[in-house]
């Protein structure tokens, strides 16, 4: 039991130095068991936070989507359409909300991206992004690293990232591939179909099948990541979700009869898109993933690697930061040879770390 | 590069955008402060399962779980383990003649139904067994700051693996008081009071079949009266929750308890229980109105194993983890009052460290080569002064040789002057006697031959 290393990343994570255990029969009822309730009743008096970021083109039906997974209006509707004309530049904007449902309090903050990919020049138009993504993982750190802690540090970083993918039907654009290669070491990325009413179900197959293959041959894994299995039956439950990411979703967040029944669904001449049928679109699949089985998984995932990661990082480049006075430069420094201490420079990372 | 900087993110917090969320029941719209709105949902979301996913986390990780244990040798601290945990964990008796107080820890695996639970035990051997008692607190809180310390060092380190991290810091300590029936003893004052701050304390009064209802009621009071009188912060079982909040706060009035331990079974009726049996009757552990067994296997395992785990990390831990700190000098707030970070504070150490050292190495390599240098004039010295004493002694020796020589060469010249005496008087003794005037020049002359050879 002593042995078992979870999610341990890099080979030289230091390992766990627990005592040789000797195993006790207990020769009857004790009462340890109702640690579990005692954990659930602190969980639902401390509430949660979940953090979700969504990514992609204007247009896709990002808000939509939102507003669906959450059952409320969780955007108004489009910011986009409220500030006129489309930016000029890359804006993240952020909104946060408490829901609550039979007792558990969500704190959900979604952060959207209006203009991503946008531009006529998107070079490096993921910079601003993973610059917030980076930015969150810095203020936890630096609530961490204080003298005097607080009790719950507010957890802002970004807990998952939904990639809308434009339902061209032909394979992913060199804008998608640069940007999902640069997320998913730092942030957990599930990649969707955006609009997937436009696809036929065969079409939607191959979409999906020649989206599997340019993940495959440009190293990038997105969540669920097959090096974070911890055993066979994570193994299987995921496997299933792999073979079916990514997934081809519709948006609605309007209400319509259909048999009787008060369904979200798209309305269109030759008949409703329902969105939680599954024979329709796979809208369900994701709902299911990021909240109901699969939320605390991202936000475990989310601490102890990618974060885990940020500070490793951040801590072996302490040399670099503003030197005060009576500073001697004693040993020369070993990797950056840029001086100074801009943070734009600092995400260049070399394409052999993070193994995973 | 110019365009990520001219597109610097900039985040909007647009709460001030949205306008009142549209929800069925108009009531439901409460801001819970100022930053957050609380959003009504239409349908089924699915979170409401999100403590069961946390639960699974933990019931997949394992549970850890340490109790220290202090009191005097054979006050009944294995028993009572033993009986809380319903198992028998092959703990020795120790001797008495222990020189100093030595923790012993042992880690033991429980499992109950899906629970796994690592459980270490910390025994205190040889406590109040000394004669001079006044280093018997020391340990055990060298101990406990060594635990602490060794998490800090996990926490602070650059490749760090927390989930992994086999947490050894005690949670709860059990401290076992003696039945005397009269007050606290100085020695677990002292003990106690050096404790309080470093972990939560849990005073039970050990042996309780030794003590009469009446007698425990006014012992109890006398005890908590000189707990409270001293100082000493006991750990008080949390109320601030309503479903526990009742039964907590009826047991704090409780405290502390009075317990009894035994694995022993005898029959009763016709069950077996847990007893202890006397010939003037059966105490049975698990009667409340025999003793505080039961209520102390409540409060400590079932109801506040989580909220003594919390404790110990977010309060003890904490406060040592701060003091640590400002004692190595870093602090939240620099000279000017401008936030200074950590890692900013620690990085100017270790240049100071790298320089103390450097200055150092440079002094003692100075130190080093002036001695060789004297040692080498030392020696030299040495080296001539042998020289002058050798050239001295063969002086000598030359002059001796001469003397000596001097002295043969006269004994020589004796010797023959001699040879020829010795011959000329033999001549004359061939010829024939003539008178003995020559016998008496022979006499006069073997007197000079006599005198001559002695």
């Amino acid at each position: 039991m002593a042995g078992t290393s979870k999610r341990s990343t890099s080979p030289h994570a230091s390992r766990s130095s627990s005592p040789k255990a000797s195993p006790c029969e207990m020769f009857g009822y004790v009462g340890i068991e109702a640690v579990l309730d005692q954990l659930k009743i602190k969980a639902m008096k401390t509430g949660f936070e979940f953090n979700i970021m969504v990514v992609g083109r204007s247009g896709l039906g990002k808000s939509t989507m939102v507003n669906t997974l959450f059952k409320s209006k969780v955007w108004k509707s489009s910011p986009v359409n409220k500030l006129g004309p489309l930016p000029q530049t890359l804006q993240l904007q952020s909104v946060t909300h408490t829901i609550e449902e039979k007792g558990v309090k969500l704190k959900l903050t979604v952060t959207d991206t209006p203009g991503f990919g946008d531009q006529i020049n998107n070079d490096k138009c993921w910079d601003p992004i993973l610059n917030y993504i980076n930015d969150q993982y810095e203020r936890y750190l630096q609530e961490e690293v204080l003298i005097t802690r607080q009790h719950h540090i507010p957890d802002t970083r970004v807990h998952i990232c939904v990639y809308f993918v434009p339902p061209t039907g032909h394979c992913l654009r060199p804008l998608d591939i640069e940007f999902l290669k640069r997320l998913c070491r730092v942030v957990n990325v599930v990649p969707v179909i955006a609009r997937a009413d436009s696809l036929t179900l065969e079409e939607r197959e191959s979409f999906r099948w020649q989206i599997q293959e340019d993940l495959k041959n440009n190293g990038i894994y997105v969540y669920p990541q097959k090096c974070f299995d911890e055993d066979s039956n994570d193994k299987t439950l995921n496997d299933k979700i792999r073979e079916k990411i990514p997934f081809a979703v519709v948006g609605a967040d309007r209400e319509h009869l259909v048999n009787g029944k008060c369904v979200l669904g798209r309305k269109t001449k030759w008949g409703i898109i329902e969105v939680e049928n599954m024979a329709h679109c796979e809208f369900p699949l994701l709902r299911d993933l990021l909240i109901r089985s699969h939320m605390q998984d991202l936000k475990d995932i989310t601490h102890n690697v990618h974060y885990e990661n940020y500070r490793v990082h951040r801590l072996n480049e302490s040399h670099l930061l503003t030197k005060g006075a009576g500073w001697v430069t004693l040993s020369p420094p070993t990797r950056r040879n840029t001086g100074g201490s801009s943070r734009g420079q600092r995400w260049n990372r070399d394409e052999s770390e993070n193994a995973c | 590069m110019t365009s990520s900087d001219v597109a610097r993110h900039t985040v909007l917090q647009s709460l001030g955008g949205l306008k009142s969320c549209p929800s069925p029941q108009p009531g439901k719209e409460d801001k819970v402060d100022d930053s957050l709105r609380c959003l009504s949902i239409n349908g089924r979301v699915g979170f409401e399962n999100l403590p069961d996913q946390l639960v699974n986390r933990s019931i997949q990780q394992g549970f850890c779980f340490n109790i220290l244990c202090v009191g005097e040798t054979g006050i009944g601290k294995s028993t009572l383990i033993d009986t809380l945990f319903n198992t028998n964990f092959n703990d020795l008796e120790s001797s008495h003649f222990h020189p100093n107080v030595r923790l012993k820890a042992q880690t033991y695996e429980l499992q109950e139904s899906s629970v796994r639970l690592k459980l270490t035990i910390v025994n205190t051997v040889g406590f109040g067994d000394q004669i001079n008692k006044e280093e018997s607190y020391q340990p055990i809180v060298d101990y406990i700051d060594a635990q602490f310390e060794a998490y800090l060092q996990e926490e602070l380190k650059i490749k760090r693996s927390l989930f992994n991290y086999h947490d050894s810091r005690i949670h709860a300590c059990l401290y076992f008081i003696s039945p005397t029936g009269h007050s606290l003893k100085t020695l677990d004052l002292l003990t106690m009071k050096s404790l309080d701050s470093k972990v939560n304390i849990i005073p039970v009064i050990a042996k309780a079949d030794t003590i009469s209802k009446t007698e425990l009621q006014k012992f109890k009071l006398k005890l908590m009266s000189e707990l409270v009188s001293n100082g000493v912060q006991i750990y008080q079982f949390p109320t601030d929750d309503e479903s526990i909040s009742k039964i907590n706060s009826s047991m704090n009035g409780q405290l502390p308890f009075a317990v009894v331990g035994s694995m022993e079974e005898v029959k009763l009726g016709n069950k077996m229980v847990k007893a202890r049996q006397y010939p003037w009757g059966i105490v049975q552990v698990e009667n409340e109105t025999h003793c505080d067994f039961v209520k102390l296997r409540e409060m400590l395992i079932c109801t506040n194993m989580e909220d003594l785990r919390e404790q110990t990390h977010t309060r003890h831990y904490e406060l040592y983890r701060r003091c640590k700190l400002e004692e190595m000098g870093f602090k939240d707030v620099g000279p000017e009052n401008k936030p200074v970070s950590l890692q900013e504070a620690y990085e100017i150490k270790r240049h100071e460290f790298y320089g103390e050292r450097q200055r150092k190495e440079e002094e003692m390599k100075q130190m080093f080569v002036q001695r060789v240098k004297e040692k080498e004039s030392i020696l030299k010295e040495a080296e001539r002064e042998l020289q002058a004493k050798f050239e001295h002694l063969k002086r000598l020796h030359q002059e001796e040789r001469m003397k000596l020589e001097e002295k043969r060469r006269y004994l020589e010249e004796e010797i023959n002057a001699f040879a020829k005496k010795k011959a000329a008087s033999e001549l004359l003794q061939n010829q024939p006697l003539n008178a003995s005037g020559p016998s008496v020049k022979k006499d006069k002359d073997r007197k000079k031959f006599r005198i001559l050879v002695l």
